[in-house]
């Protein structure tokens, strides 16, 4: 099937700013699922609230919008309902872990298998450029005019200790690749996460001087390497991508069949 | 097949309705005095391959039936006060999206952590606008465990009917309460199923395009019509939309699909009404003290009446009106500061002849307490 079959044409162009990194995780995620040559009635994407969780509306498959930060509670129902369905969730990186931390980690913990795309722009895009838990130490803000005092959460490291069984890490300049992580997260049975870092230059951009959306997506070839690449030891700085982990344990609605098993036993 | 007869707390009658109703899926939170519902589910839904999960909070417990009702399921969660607060967004999102649900709330008193083991009628007007915005909803209660069972029956039916959620309002005392209940044979209570589109593959679906009769036909989520679900203002594809023609004729259509139908939605239950003199209007475990005041009464020839509230929303003004046109007094009993006192009052010809007996310190509100305030509303001193 063609790239367009899988959109909805009749809303193009799509709403996001000219530069915006959150199209190019639209086309790549697209790519990866004709690749996989999965059926649109199978698919559910589920989103939240955002520049980023406008997604679903623009892929033709069974779209639910939500609300800020319960994308994945309400991926869960649908998910533990109808297990066979691919269940797709991409998140911004306030939606995914301000809002809604808590229940990134209990579905990572639970493993229940769908794939959570955090779309990690650093800042809070919808609503006009505040700090989100990923815009990091020194950063600026319109919430941060003195510089921002948080720290960032590393998405990795926290996806791997709350129980994800799949962890990967890509860019929005490294469109192969993204593609590549997204293809083994789709079909990976459990709770995969994939953080794309993906830039939003009318704010995050312009509030920390980082250039338009061209010069942002250079800085991410500078910025990262390959997970352990010598690059790596050389400058421990550099944000390192790939995937981190990929391990098979039980998955939630496969325990929840033994679980019926064992109720209907007794 | 027997009916059978079993002796429950009025949590396991509300249980057994759901699963009477074909509940397929529950999510939920603990929190006292509701935790009975979820326990007693996560044993019995496996049972039926039924799907029972305890999720990290009450946002994500409401947020996951919404998400597996799309899918075709029958579901339902159940919390108090405190779990109620935190439900209100998604609450909102299933109105707006129209989704089928049960939303039962146990209440205890509140505000806040409030009084959690002791009873409460407080959240009678969060249940009707505790989620932002404009909007209409349905929230039913019940006295008594077979009533209990009823109304839990019926809340899954009046959800698919009109795609909307439905709010059980039970209380403390009516949930943990042990009686009879007689849980009649599958088929004596007719269920009414989700009406799922007729649109074969290919044609264009509208799932929020109303029928004449203002039914919306569904399609699951999975199956051969792909479309979308928002909680913004939406066009009949469900795609958002500004368009203030779309909007206004959205909010219109929400608030309408309730709101003419308050008799129809309406259940009640009436007690001596045609002669009474003084009619008391009471609802959940309230209603019990006032029915005991009403019957003793009776036998000495006074010359009272009940009528007991089933559906608290849209709440059945005319009803009420009629009900009450010939009454001298009457005496709105529950277990708040008087919030359905004063929809009573907004109902009636007359709102001087209201009156209000209530209790708000934790403890049941008994027939002595009743009598007490019947005495002074009468004229017949302190
Ligand atoms: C409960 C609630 N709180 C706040 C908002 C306002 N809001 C909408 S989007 C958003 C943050 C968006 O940032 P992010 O999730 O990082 O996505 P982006 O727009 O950057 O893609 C906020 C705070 C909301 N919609 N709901
Ligand atoms: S504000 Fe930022 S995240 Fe939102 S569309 Fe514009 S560039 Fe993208």
């Amino acid at each position: 099937m063609a790239i367009k079959d899988y959109i909805r044409e009749r809303f193009f162009p799509h709403m996001w700013c000219p530069g915006c990194g959150h199209g190019i995780i639209l086309n790549n995620l697209l790519r990866a699922i004709e690749n996989l040559g999965l059926k649109k009635n199978n698919i559910v994407m589920v989103s939240g609230i955002g520049c980023s969780a406008r997604i679903s509306g623009y892929v033709d498959f069974h779209t639910l919008h939500t609300i800020h930060g319960r994308a994945l509670a309400f991926a869960t129902g649908v998910k533990m309902s109808r297990p066979e369905l691919n269940l797709i969730v991409p998140m911004g990186d306030g939606d995914a872990l301000a809002i809604g931390g808590n229940h990134f980690i209990h579905a990572a913990r639970r493993n229940i298998n769908m794939t959570a795309i955090v779309m990690n722009n650093r800042i809070y895009g919808m609503t006009g450029g505040q700090y989100s838990p990923l815009s990091g130490y020194g950063t600026s803000a319109t919430t941060a005019p003195y510089t921002n005092i948080d720290h960032d959460f590393d998405v990795v490291q926290l996806s791997v200790a709350a129980g994800a069984t799949f962890v990967g890490r890509t860019t929005t300049y490294h469109v192969q690749q993204m593609v590549d992580i997204l293809q083994k997260a789709i079909t990976h049975h459990g709770f995969s996460v994939v953080e794309i870092l993906t830039q939003c230059p009318t704010y995050f951009g312009r509030k920390n001087n980082a250039g338009d959306g061209v010069e942002m997506m250079k800085l991410y070839k500078d910025n990262t390497t390959s997970i352990g690449s010598k690059k790596k030891q050389e400058n421990p700085d550099l944000i390192e991508r790939g995937i981190f982990v990929q391990k098979e344990l039980p998955e939630y609605c496969d325990e929840y069949k033994n679980i019926i098993a064992r109720a209907k036993g007794k | 097949m027997e009916k059978s007869v079993k002796f429950v707390q009025g949590n396991e009658a509300c249980v057994e309705g759901a699963l009477y109703a074909g509940l397929d899926f529950f999510a939920g939170y603990p929190i006292t005095p509701s935790t009975e519902i979820a326990e007693s589910l996560s044993f019995r839904l496996p049972k039926k391959g039924g799907k029972f999960i305890q999720m990290e909070d009450e946002i994500s417990s409401m947020c996951a039936i919404i998400g597996a009702s799309l899918t075709g399921s029958k579901v339902m969660t159940a919390t108090s006060g405190p779990g109620f607060s935190l439900m209100q967004e998604s609450l909102g999102y299933a109105v707006m999206a129209e989704i089928p649900c049960v939303i039962v709330n146990v209440q205890r008193g509140g505000p806040s952590t409030g009084i959690p083991t002791h009873i409460s009628q407080g959240d009678v007007m969060q249940a009707r606008w505790g989620t932002h915005g404009d909007h209409s909803i349905v929230a039913m209660t019940a006295s008594t465990h077979q009533d209990v069972f009823d109304i839990t029956v019926d809340a899954f039916n009046i959800s698919e009917t009109y795609r909307t959620p439905v709010i059980l309002l039970l209380d403390e005392v009516v949930g943990h309460l042990r009686e009879r209940l007689d849980v009649p044979p599958p088929g004596d209570i007719p269920l009414i199923e989700r009406l799922r589109t007729s649109c074969s593959e290919g044609i264009d679906y509208h799932p929020y395009l109303p029928r004449e009769d203002g039914r919306l036909p569904m399609s699951d989520f999975g199956g051969v019509h792909r479309f979308n679900v928002t909680g913004l203002y939406h066009d009949m594809w469900g795609f958002p939309s500004d368009n203030p023609g779309v909007v206004q004729g959205l909010i219109r259509h929400l608030v309408d699909k309730i709101q003419n139908n308050v008799n129809l939605l309406a259940r009640y239950k009436e007690y001596h009404l045609e002669d009474a003199e003084c009619i008391m209007v009471s609802y959940g475990a309230s209603a019990r003290s006032a029915l005991h005041v009403v019957e003793s009464r009776r036998v000495r020839g006074e010359k009272l009446g009940l009528l007991e509230l089933q559906t608290l929303w849209p709440f059945p003004e005319q009803i009420v009106r009629e009900k009450c046109r010939n009454a001298k007094h009457i005496l709105v009993v529950e277990m708040n500061t008087g919030q359905v006192m004063e929809m009573v009052k907004s109902s009636v010809d007359d709102p001087g002849k209201v009156f209000l007996a209530n209790k708000v310190d934790g403890i049941f509100i008994s027939p002595t307490d009743i009598r007490n305030i019947l005495r002074v509303v009468q004229g017949k001193g302190v």
